[in-house]
């Protein structure tokens, strides 16, 4: 369990670590918490020539706003996005999430640059990103551009991120004030990723749906965004016979591995299941 | 492969040493520093043996490399005892309420609940067990271990007995 060799290098700022990703190559990676790439190279399944350690760079941490959007700095860590007041207010489905993402200690380390960047999905965020439409603002040798979140997974641990670039922040829309939202996780364990799990955000006016987003954890090779079953629930009060279509519809794209989590056929089951809790305590969590 | 000088506080004692850039931070704390109290367990992220406490958080340091430690400060099962030897209230909680059995976690146990009980100085049951979630027991099904942690923050939440232990 000890990793390859490895040159370390620990820029302070984002110019410098884009220019050190550029001059070493392809084999040299960002390493953000950790808690991904560590475990992946003391397996030697990753063996990277250099790390460029983002964690002195002081620009990439941290919550900020721009206008109604919410900026979030892509070290800052799965812990930091738990204990930030601004974010419980505004986005509380980030809080709900990265509370059932692995374990104290990890969360103290792993950011939310690295959980959306890495392309597992058996992440959490990422689908969450889907959900509320975010945007990763990348770096890289070509200057800087944003990407949608809904853009960016083209595969297991394959993104639209080029050589050379670099994750710096995660931009948010933030949802209109009385949305509601929930994030139902289907685990077999602390730390364990998810069997299944769902993100829903919706907004409601005179007691029906005004729009909604879906976003489903760990049931396909990418994270999925729902837009059958959102558009089936829209303009709906959630009834019964409504929500019974749109999650077989959210079904129906689902195409999760056969592994010790369960067989296929039961965790898109569950992915129908934790929709259909998302979307009921959503409900009530809306207040229009 | 060319070696880094990493400078460190542990226990409050600036410590140096040259590490490769691979070397674990646990194994740091292991082999270079002969702080062996800390445990390496699975060595896989999961089980939290090898908990020590960095700048104010819970860290696994099985995944983490000590380079990644510069500057830092951490405390080690080492430092958890008053400096004048007197037990720690976790770790007289831990012997009063039976909260370990073969103790290979045990370290792990208590300077992560150290940190939880600075974070919740009086947390429920529930938070206690969410807190601790990221260690792993083998032998007590946890019952006592949580035990302990309430018999140490009702040791430390009363004032006469902090003067005491002062």
């Amino acid at each position: 369990m000890i990793p390859g060799t490895f040159a370390y290098h620990r820029p302070a700022s984002v110019a410098e670590a884009v220019a050190l990703l550029a001059s070493l190559g392809e084999d040299a990676r960002p390493l953000a918490g950790g808690h991904s790439l560590i475990p992946m190279m003391k397996l030697r399944l990753a063996a990277p020539s250099a790390l460029v350690d983002l964690g002195a760079i002081a620009e990439l941490r941290g919550v900020r706003r721009e206008g109604a959007d919410v900026v979030i700095g892509a070290t800052t860590t799965t812990a930091g996005l738990i204990a930030s007041a601004e974010l419980a207010a505004a986005l509380p489905i980030l809080r709900e999430t990265a509370l059932v993402i692995a374990d104290p200690q990890v969360r103290a380390r792993g950011t939310i640059g690295g959980n959306v960047a890495n392309g597992d999905p058996g992440n959490d965020l990422p689908a969450l990103m889907q959900c509320l439409g975010a945007f990763y603002r990348v770096v890289g040798p070509a200057g800087s551009r944003e990407i949608a979140a809904r853009d960016f997974y083209q595969g297991a641990y394959f993104t639209a991120l080029q050589a050379g670039e670099v994750v710096t922040a995660i931009r948010i829309p933030v949802p209109p004030v009385g949305h509601g939202w929930a994030y139902e996780k289907l685990k077999r364990k602390i730390g364990d990723y998810a069997t299944a799990a769902a993100a829903v955000v919706l907004v409601l006016a005179g007691g029906r749906v005004a729009s909604v987003a879906i976003g489903l954890t760990n049931v396909g090779d990418t994270p999925l965004v729902a837009d059958a079953a959102a558009k089936i629930l829209t303009g709906s009060t959630l009834d019964a016979a409504t929500v019974d279509r749109a999650v077989a519809a959210a079904e129906a794209i689902t195409a999760p591995a056969s592994d010790g989590r369960g067989p296929a056929a039961y965790r898109t089951k569950m992915a129908g299941v934790m929709l259909r809790r998302a979307l009921a305590r959503a409900a009530t969590r809306a207040t229009h | 492969m060319a070696k880094t000088h990493v400078t460190m506080t542990v226990n409050g004692q600036t410590v140096e040493g040259l590490v490769e850039s691979r070397t674990l931070l646990v194994h740091f704390l292991r082999e270079t520093l002969s702080l062996t109290g800390t445990h390496i367990g699975c060595e896989t992220s999961h089980c939290g043996a090898c908990t020590v406490d960095l700048d104010g958080q819970s860290v696994k340091s099985c995944t983490m490399f000590a380079v990644q430690a510069e500057g830092a400060n951490l405390l080690t099962i080492e430092g958890i005892a008053h400096p004048d030897g007197t037990l720690h209230a976790l770790q007289e909680g831990f012997r009063e309420m039976h909260g370990l059995q073969c103790g290979f976690c045990t370290p792990g146990m208590i300077v992560r609940a150290y940190r939880l009980l600075q974070e919740n100085p009086n947390p429920t049951e529930a938070e206690i067990r969410m807190g601790i979630s990221g260690n792993i027991c083998r032998c007590t099904g946890y019952q006592n271990i949580v035990a302990a942690i309430q018999f140490a923050a009702a040791r430390l939440n009363a004032p006469a007995l902090q003067e005491q232990a002062a």
